[in-house]
């Protein structure tokens, strides 16, 4: 079975269809990169998978680990196994960092009929997430995003996947707006994320992320269809030739060589 | 337009009765006090919206309702009030229906330098200095609530720390209000004086046993000498048909330093007035609010903020939260006297309204004649963000959850600015419980369409 299946699935978003027919199958231990130029619906894709509300599916199907993840709250996706690393971290005031995080460990671990943890026991894994992410130890006693650097926004989403640690995380646009040092730092906490048990959706606008988060598979996303699917060196090309010749080109989707 | 019948006449009969048997009725000074207010009194009557400080509350119910003096029953045990006492007091004064209670109050752990006891027992053994304070720091004239409250004062809490002395426990002090046959009103007075270089916290609280309309119209006349650090809480948690009037009247002196917490949270007609003059230079004055509503609950703010020194700074900082059908009101007048230079002022009232039926008038007010001084005031209009509830529960945390969180996160706005301790602690007791009442999700309706409500303005003069 695999971790994530979308069949041909549509969406919308104030009326505007977005998503025209979707399909995508993704296996655990596999990193696929969305490639797409702007308003190709690559956002529009990550969002609806992290179940926000506000895109309304019109027809299709998603499976989550063989359920039906359109039938799921945001939250009850996050407790399956879903994260997504926002595109625009968002800013809390109020709430610690640290306690956010814990309040989120907490929530996946009761849906799993675990034991909570405390302050305490928290600390050990938190602690060496931290470190992976090069992340001082003072920001998390900061509210949430609070008056973070961009640089730092982006890593603590990463802070967040590797503390959650999900079975399919989503990293929508994490490279805009990055510099180098803090590009490699995510994609560092990214790489070390990578397993056999947990699968990536990388989307991306540029092809740069995709030097240092290597993906097994690219697709590209062109007016709300997947139109071409192929190996890394798909992303060199698109980065060599552009969207152009294929946002004018074919509008059917070259299946990926199994 | 409504014309209100202002029948004040039972108060005449009641005053007249009163002063019959009122302690302290043969006190020269006491008796001028209390019949000049009456006077004042029975002169303007109860205010209607057409007055500026009182547009936005209308108090027509109050006036049309005969009040009777609220005697205090008898049969009343310690067990009908434990869950309202705080265990790390440095002391406690109950009163019941406005009366002490010794019997409920606790006065065994009080250190040397400071005095506290009923006003009453002061005023009937002519100690205190009463003459000296009590009543002549409030304005009788502008306002009719504590004109009334003058009239009829007899019982309350008097405090008085000396030179010197920190009691960093806070003093508590509770009113209680039993339901009764009639409407029943009562008129706390508080004397709480705090001489030079001492430091003390205050809790004013205010809870009901059972319901019926009960109006409680207290005055506070708070002395803060030089160099001194006071904070005062008020927390007023009374039942949905409580009316509850209230004054603080703050006299700040040369570098004092003083804070007063509001924390509004029940009560069904609620209005809390803030006075503060700064008299001394150097003073500073921290107005820190927060009113939660829900159902058809009122809850004004008024603020009176006086600079009358130069030097001297004040913040008020003020946020809300309205569901259901309860209306908000912060009003914050600002007045900077002529001799004021370089007086800071700031004004912050921030509200979240979780209904389409709740409302927030907020109304800033300047009046400054002074050239020198920098004042600026801001307010914000909103709803919970969708943005940030829609970020905590991707990452697992439940609807009601993120809500009472993002709740709380506002709320510990207001809680952040209280000194940490016992009067903070039980503040975020009490909140934490009455938030998550507020925290269930909504069904969308199709006002949720419409274009979110932001406004801010801030100036600068």
């Amino acid at each position: 079975m695999s971790l994530l299946e979308i069949k041909d699935l549509h969406a919308e978003v104030a009326g505007h269809e977005i998503l025209k027919g979707v399909n995508l199958t993704v296996n655990a231990g596999e990193v696929h990169s969305i490639m797409g130029p702007n308003g190709s619906g690559k956002s529009t894709l990550a969002q609806v998978l992290a179940r926000r509300e506000t895109y309304h599916v019109t027809s299709g199907e998603v499976l989550f680990n063989g359920k039906n993840l359109l039938a799921m709250k945001p939250e009850e996706a996050a407790c399956e196994g879903m994260f997504m690393a926002f595109q625009y971290p968002v800013e809390i005031p109020g709430i610690g960092n640290a306690y956010f995080l814990r309040s989120a460990v907490n929530a996946i671990r009761r849906y799993r009929g675990e034991d909570e943890v405390d302050a305490i026991d928290f600390l050990p894994l938190f602690r060496e997430r931290l470190k992976l992410l090069d992340m001082d130890e003072k920001l998390m006693n900061r509210s949430v995003n609070e008056g973070f650097s961009g640089g730092e926004k982006k890593r603590n989403e990463i802070l967040q996947m590797a503390v959650l640690e999900p079975k399919l995380a989503i990293l929508d646009e994490t490279d805009s707006g990055l510099d180098i040092d803090a590009l490699r730092i995510v994609a560092k906490g990214v790489n070390a994320m990578r397993s056999s048990e947990r699968a990536m959706l990388v989307v991306t606008h540029y092809q740069r992320l995709l030097n240092y988060i290597v993906p097994d598979v690219v697709h590209v996303l062109v007016d709300g269809r997947i139109v071409r699917s192929g190996g890394p060196e798909l992303a060199l090309e698109l980065e060599a030739k552009g969207y152009g010749p294929m946002e004018a080109g074919g509008r059917e989707a070259i299946p990926v060589s199994a | 337009m409504i014309t209100t019948v202002q029948n004040l006449d039972t108060y005449l009969a009641s005053f007249t009765e009163f002063l019959k048997a009122a302690v302290g009725r043969d006190i020269p000074w006491l008796r001028k006090l209390r019949e000049d207010a009456f006077a004042r009194f029975s002169e303007i009557g109860f205010p209607t919206t057409h007055d500026e400080d009182w547009r936005f509350t209308n108090v027509s119910s109050i006036a049309r309702t005969e009040f009777a003096l609220a005697r205090r029953p008898a049969d009343l045990s310690e067990g009908d009030f434990s869950g309202w006492l705080l265990d790390d007091a440095r002391a406690r004064l109950v009163f019941v229906n406005g009366q002490f209670a010794p019997e409920l109050s606790a006065l065994d752990s009080l250190t040397e330098g400071i005095i506290v006891s009923s006003l009453k027992a002061k005023i009937a053994e002519e100690s205190g200095g009463l003459e000296d304070h009590l009543g002549r720091y409030l304005d009788i004239q502008r306002d009719p609530f504590c004109a009334f409250n003058t009239a009829f004062l007899e019982d309350g809490a008097f405090v008085r720390i000396a030179r010197g002395t920190a009691s960093e426990k806070p003093i508590h002090l509770l009113f209680v209000s039993t339901e009764g046959d009639v409407p029943t009103v009562v008129h706390p007075r508080n004397l709480l004086l705090v001489e030079r270089e001492a430091q003390t916290q205050l809790i004013e609280e205010y809870v009901s046993l059972g319901g019926g309309t009960t109006l409680s119209n207290s005055v506070t006349e708070l002395v803060v000498g030089e160099n001194s650090t006071v904070s005062h809480y008020l927390i007023e948690r009374e039942h949905p048909s409580a009316l509850n009037i209230s004054t603080l009247r703050i006299q700040q002196d040369r570098n004092a330093n003083v804070a007063s917490h509001s924390v509004l949270l029940g009560g069904g007609l609620v209005r809390n007035n803030v006075h503060p003059v700064l008299a001394g230079e150097g003073g500073e004055c921290l107005i820190n609010g927060l009113f939660v509503g829900s159902g058809k609950q009122h809850l004004d703010n008024y603020m009176y903020v006086e600079h009358a020194s130069p030097h001297a700074s004040s913040r008020q900082f003020y946020n809300g939260i309205l569901d259901g059908h309860s209306h908000g009101v912060f009003h914050g007048r600002i007045i900077v006297h002529k001799n004021a230079q370089k007086t800071d002022a700031k004004q912050t009232n921030r509200n979240i309204l979780l209904s389409d039926d709740a409302q927030i008038n907020t109304k800033p007010q300047l009046e400054i004649y002074a050239d020198d001084v920098k004042c600026t005031h801001g307010a914000t209009i909103g709803q919970i963000e969708e943005n940030a509830l829609f970020y905590l529960r991707s990452r697992g945390i439940e609807e009601t959850t993120a809500r009472r969180i993002l709740l709380a996160a506002f709320a510990n706005e207001c809680v952040e600015r209280m000194n940490f301790g016992a009067a903070r602690r039980h503040v975020e007791q009490l909140l934490e419980a009455h938030l998550l009442s507020m925290a269930q999700p909504r069904s969308p309706s199709p006002a949720a369409h419409r274009e979110s409500i932001e406004r801010s303005w801030t100036e600068v003069g």
